[in-house]
């Protein structure tokens, strides 16, 4: 399930035979803690009858970021062996540790660069550490599977998707912010799917979204993040900021007042354009 | 398991006692076995506004404190079958309420088979608000349609959707709104704000809108609450209100400029 595409060339030459073409695969990591023979195949057969639908073939990278004893005598090729014969395909391996990746080239795996180092400059190509929230779509089945982690072998799947969230997840609020309440969004974006009451007062770090009138005050930007915007259903606030440059209700007033908005700073001024 | 509903505002003087008296009286009316506690510790007025001031012997925090029963404070009303009064103390102060004890008495009545229990909540925000919103399950707020009420009673919508026991149990209060003191008139005119300006600026279920009316303070001091007057236009309204909180579907009245009457078109001709 190829989640970014980027296309390296527009024009096809008809004589091409292939064509070069980004792709964002998830993967699962499967992060290896001890290793014994008997343990290791043991319980990834345990793991794969209580998930049949995930040890079809799937591709696997191996990592050893936590691995407690020889790693200089580790037998990849017995590991690669087990996983194989329990429906995993190993393709990479992920160690930053120089005996395990000569026995990975001798045995054509790939070698990915090691933990918390950036594959990319945005997106980072690596299991999340916490099967968290955001992999709602992962079938129960290898929920399961998480729930019933056991050493020495950690599996760790969250089939979704392998891009690490770089940024704070938004904050979404459903119901009115009424007067003299305080909300804020600490390092990310607010969305408030409800009026914003006066008196009452939103603060992110990133953008503020109001699905609602904003009646009360918004400050987006509040750690000096002069992109940050405010978007709303009807301008009616006492206060809009970005980043520390604000305007009261009196200035605001003058135009747009009641329109759907957005609030953005441009050049040290607070400009407001309607959403049309 | 009773339903707890305080009626409550922020602001003073919009018609909290006047409300909880014929709310209360209305579901009584209905057969429903009903209390009515009046929490404004210090500043009682619910046991006037239902007249029964010269029978109170114990109070509320006398209960709270141990000093009598919930039995012997309990005053039964004279014109609702199943409605009783607990009377606020005059000569305490709010800090008399404790969470433990507020929670025990409501619990008393619950175990006592009250189906309605009505908190009658001073104004303001403080201890004593406080107390009366915290067991909740459902809240009337009750507003005049100008800015500073309905400002206040936003601010009380917040409290009561971030500090109730059901907010900390992450659960919301069932929350509506009752305009008083409604002038259709005034409305159109611009004096004072209409109901869907009220309700758009709180977002909230309306309960009902009472109109202003004399009969209400004629009502309040002569200590009958005005719902026990069918002919007036308020005690309509509050009986409509008490049906909606019972869970009827009634239509809302009294929200704009009536028709001229027939009897009313005639006399002016002739005049």
């Amino acid at each position: 399930m190829p989640r970014l595409k980027s296309e390296t060339s527009d024009n096809q030459v008809t004589t091409a035979t292939f064509r070069l073409k980004g792709g964002l695969f998830p993967l699962t990591l499967l992060e290896i803690s001890r290793f014994d023979a008997v343990d290791f195949e043991q319980q990834l057969r345990e793991k794969a009858a209580a998930a049949p639908g995930f040890f079809k073939q799937t591709p696997v990278v191996l990592s050893f970021d936590d691995f407690a004893g020889d790693i200089d005598t580790l037998p990849l090729a017995d590991i690669l062996a087990i996983c194989r014969s329990q429906g995993l395909l190993p393709v990479a391996l992920r160690s930053g540790v120089e005996s395990l990746e000569q026995q990975a080239k001798a045995l054509s795996l790939a070698i990915m660069p090691a933990s918390r180092v950036k594959p990319a400059p945005d997106i980072q190509i690596e299991q999340q550490t916490e099967p968290s929230e955001q992999t709602e779509s992962s079938t129960n089945a290898v929920n399961q599977t998480e729930t019933e982690q056991a050493e020495p072998c950690q599996l760790e799947l969250s089939p979704t998707d392998h891009v690490e969230i770089n940024h704070s997840p938004s904050k979404i609020i459903t119901t009115p912010i009424r007067s003299g309440q305080q909300v804020y969004a600490p390092g990310g974006d607010l969305i408030i799917m409800a009026a914003v009451s006066a008196g009452a007062e939103v603060l992110a770090d990133g953008n503020i979204h109001v699905y609602g009138a904003l009646r009360g005050r918004a400050l987006a930007g509040v750690k000096g993040d002069s992109s940050a915007r405010i978007f709303c259903q009807s301008l009616e606030a006492e206060l809009v900021s970005i980043a520390g440059t604000f305007k009261v209700d009196e200035d605001l007033r003058k135009e747009h007042w009641k329109m759907p908005v957005q609030v953005g700073l441009d050049e040290q001024t607070l400009s407001i354009t309607p959403l049309v | 398991m009773a339903k707890i509903i305080v009626v409550t505002s922020g602001k003073g003087g919009v018609g909290k006692t006047t409300t909880s008296a014929a709310i209360s009286s209305g579901i009584a009316m209905r057969g429903h076995k009903t209390a009515v506690i009046d929490f404004d510790i210090g500043l009682r007025n619910l046991d006037i506004i239902m007249n029964c001031e010269r029978r109170v012997v114990y109070d509320f925090v006398n209960v709270i404190n141990g000093e009598a029963k919930l039995r012997q404070a309990l005053i039964k009303d004279k014109r609702a079958e199943n409605l009783y009064i607990l009377p606020a103390s005059q000569t305490r102060d709010k800090d008399a309420l404790t969470i433990d004890g507020v929670e025990r008495v409501l619990q008393e009545l619950a175990d006592d088979g009250f189906e309605y229990i009505i908190c009658d909540s001073p104004a303001g925000i403080e201890h004593g608000a406080f107390m009366a919103m915290y067991f909740a399950d459902m809240a009337i707020v009750v507003a005049n349609p100008e800015v500073s009420s309905v400002r206040d009673s936003d601010r009380i919508l917040g409290i009561l959707q971030s500090k109730s026991r059901r907010a900390e149990q992450g659960e919301r209060v069932e929350e509506c709104l009752l305009l008083t003191r409604y002038n259709p008139e005034r409305v159109e005119k611009g004096e004072m704000l209409g109901v869907k300006d009220v309700e758009e600026i709180l977002a909230t279920k309306l309960l009902g809108v009472i109109p202003e009316s004399e009969t209400v303070l004629k009502a309040s001091n002569q200590g009958i609450p005005v719902i026990h007057d069918t002919e007036s236009p308020a005690g309509q309204a509050y009986s409509d209100a008490v049906a909606r909180i019972l869970g009827e579907e009634v239509e809302h009245r009294f929200m704009s400029v009536e028709q001229k009457g027939l009897f009313q078109r005639l006399f002016r001709r002739s005049a």
